[in-house]
């Protein structure tokens, strides 16, 4: 009994570590690949000098910003501005317990679920998460005692809120259909086919809601460069600005999971081994985001709140009322 | 819909430059052939006979904008001056190019030669030595003193490319 937990816990910390691993080293590697594209994008080449094909630049990066010295603005409430950073990264980071990322694999003679967790209220762990991280922008931009700080902050904090009311809405259907709210069931009930077949609308919705919520272009008003100096992180410096870019980053990576696993089948597919089609899953929707990095500019703050509360969120709630419609007339 | 339609075109237009090859000129390793006439490092001049063209009349340092020239005048036996020492600093050079053209005897020239960055600012302190080549630059011919300051030997009109004096009376209606 002893020796069945204690495994079980040993499994359990060599699963966390290898995930949060891989998971930083992928969202290194993403700021990298992110640069790439973008550069060719705009035909350029993007980093290429620290290593082969720039290939050592994010360690060059990190090496950088651990070194670098940690300054708190005068005036700034200390111990919220140093927590801050936290925030965002952790929340992150934790998000990624409730994903699986492949089929449930044997080993020596024990079956090991490719999740962390399956928690049965995956989802709603989601979403929690992702608005507890808006807690890390509006601290952090307050705290900052820097006005650009402060009306990123506040922009972050609007966008955000806004934007998960349409988020939710839209994984309503992929709940009704699934009829569960653990991840794990959600990807199991795409055997057969990914919902994206089956809503479409939902799809769409998903990516607009998640990349406002993830702060990205064409929805990055937090931190309009151009507008707010950097947006809330303007006065962070060294490692606690890295860890604002890391969870942008590992959102990101989320994002991509989050749309794979509702829409997308998780790792669902023929041929290819089950991890491997996540991946490749994954890859595709954080491809998208940075293609529309090079496309879109930044839309107006009036454009951002009318697209969520007068296109998005109604379009979301027709959406799940057709969705029950068409359920109750096939029972 | 047309917003749509826009929006897509975008993607499209970033899709197909994502595989075109950049256009990037990668400088270190393809270094672009400057124009002749480009403005970097200052050198300092000989004439054809090798001698310094330089006079030290101070006309350069008086012009520089940012002072970033001194120099110092002596005399020769031969009774030409030349500069007893010459400094330019280029940390504060601006390669604006006034020097060239206030100096009377083609001595300070500037150069397309760009690439004298430096990790100790003082290195950028260019004396005499550093500054003189042994080349007459964009005009190699030229010698001043076959043209003005020299005493007249012959008569009027019989220097290097002075034209006959004007007869005032064979000019009347």
């Amino acid at each position: 009994m002893v020796l069945e937990w204690s495994l079980g816990f040993i499994l359990l910390v060599v699963k966390l570590s290898v995930v949060l691993i891989l998971l930083l080293t992928c969202a290194a590697y993403l700021v990298w690949v992110e640069r790439k594209l973008l550069g060719r994008m705009q035909a350029r080449y993007g980093p290429n000098r620290a290593g082969r094909y720039g290939l050592l630049q994010p360690m060059v990066d990190v090496i950088k910003l651990i070194t670098k010295e940690d300054t708190v603005p005068e005036g700034a409430s200390k111990i919220i501005f140093l927590l801050a950073p936290g925030v965002v990264a952790l929340t992150a980071l934790l998000i990624f317990a409730v994903i699986p990322f492949g089929r449930n694999i044997t080993l020596w003679g024990r079956s090991v679920p490719l999740v962390i967790t399956d928690l049965n209220i995956g989802l709603l762990f989601v979403l929690a998460l992702s608005s507890i991280g808006v807690y890390g922008i509006a601290l952090g931009g307050w705290a900052s005692n820097s006005k650009y700080s402060l009306l990123g902050g506040i922009r972050g904090v609007a966008q955000m809120i806004s934007y998960e009311i349409p988020l939710g809405l839209s994984v309503v259907p992929v709940i009704m259909l699934a009829r569960s709210f653990s991840l794990v069931e959600i990807t199991n009930a795409q055997s057969g086919y990914p919902f994206i077949l089956v809503q479409p609308f939902s799809f769409v919705i998903f990516l607009i809601a998640a990349v406002a919520e993830i702060k990205r272009i064409p929805f990055d008003l937090p931190e309009a460069e151009n507008e707010l100096g950097a947006g809330y992180h303007t006065e962070y410096s060294g490692m606690r600005f890295g860890l604002f870019f890391l969870g942008e980053y590992i959102t990101m990576i989320i994002l991509g999971s989050l749309v794979a696993v509702f829409f997308l089948g998780g790792w669902h597919g023929p041929l290819l081994p089950p991890i491997l089609w996540f991946l490749v899953k994954v890859g595709v929707i954080v491809f998208v985001l940075i293609w529309f990095r090079a496309t879109f500019p930044r839309i107006r703050y009036d454009q951002l709140m009318n697209t969520g509360w007068k296109v998005l969120i109604p379009a979301a709630l027709l959406n799940i009322i057709a969705t029950g419609a068409i359920i109750l007339a096939k029972t | 819909m047309e917003g749509l339609k826009a929006l897509i075109k975008g993607l499209a237009t970033t899709l197909k430059i994502l595989f075109r090859k950049p256009v990037t000129e990668q400088y270190p390793e393809v270094k672009r052939a400057l124009p002749a006439r480009s403005r970097a490092v200052i050198v300092l001049t000989r004439d054809p006979d090798g001698e310094e063209r330089c006079v030290a009349c101070y006309l350069c340092s008086a012009v520089c904008p940012v002072s970033c020239i001194s120099m110092q005048s002596a005399q020769r036996e031969d009774g030409r001056r030349y500069a007893r020492w010459f400094r330019i600093n280029f940390a504060r050079c601006i390669y604006c190019g006034l020097c060239e053209e206030a100096c009377p005897t083609l001595a300070i020239q500037l150069t397309p030669h760009f690439e004298t960055s430096q990790r100790d600012i003082l290195k950028l302190v260019y004396e005499k030595e550093d500054l003189l080549v042994n080349h007459g630059g964009k005009n190699q011919d030229y010698n001043f003193y076959r043209y003005a300051g020299v005493t007249m030997v012959g008569d009027k009109g019989s220097h290097i490319s002075e034209k006959e004096p004007v007869d005032l009376k064979s000019n009347l209606p």
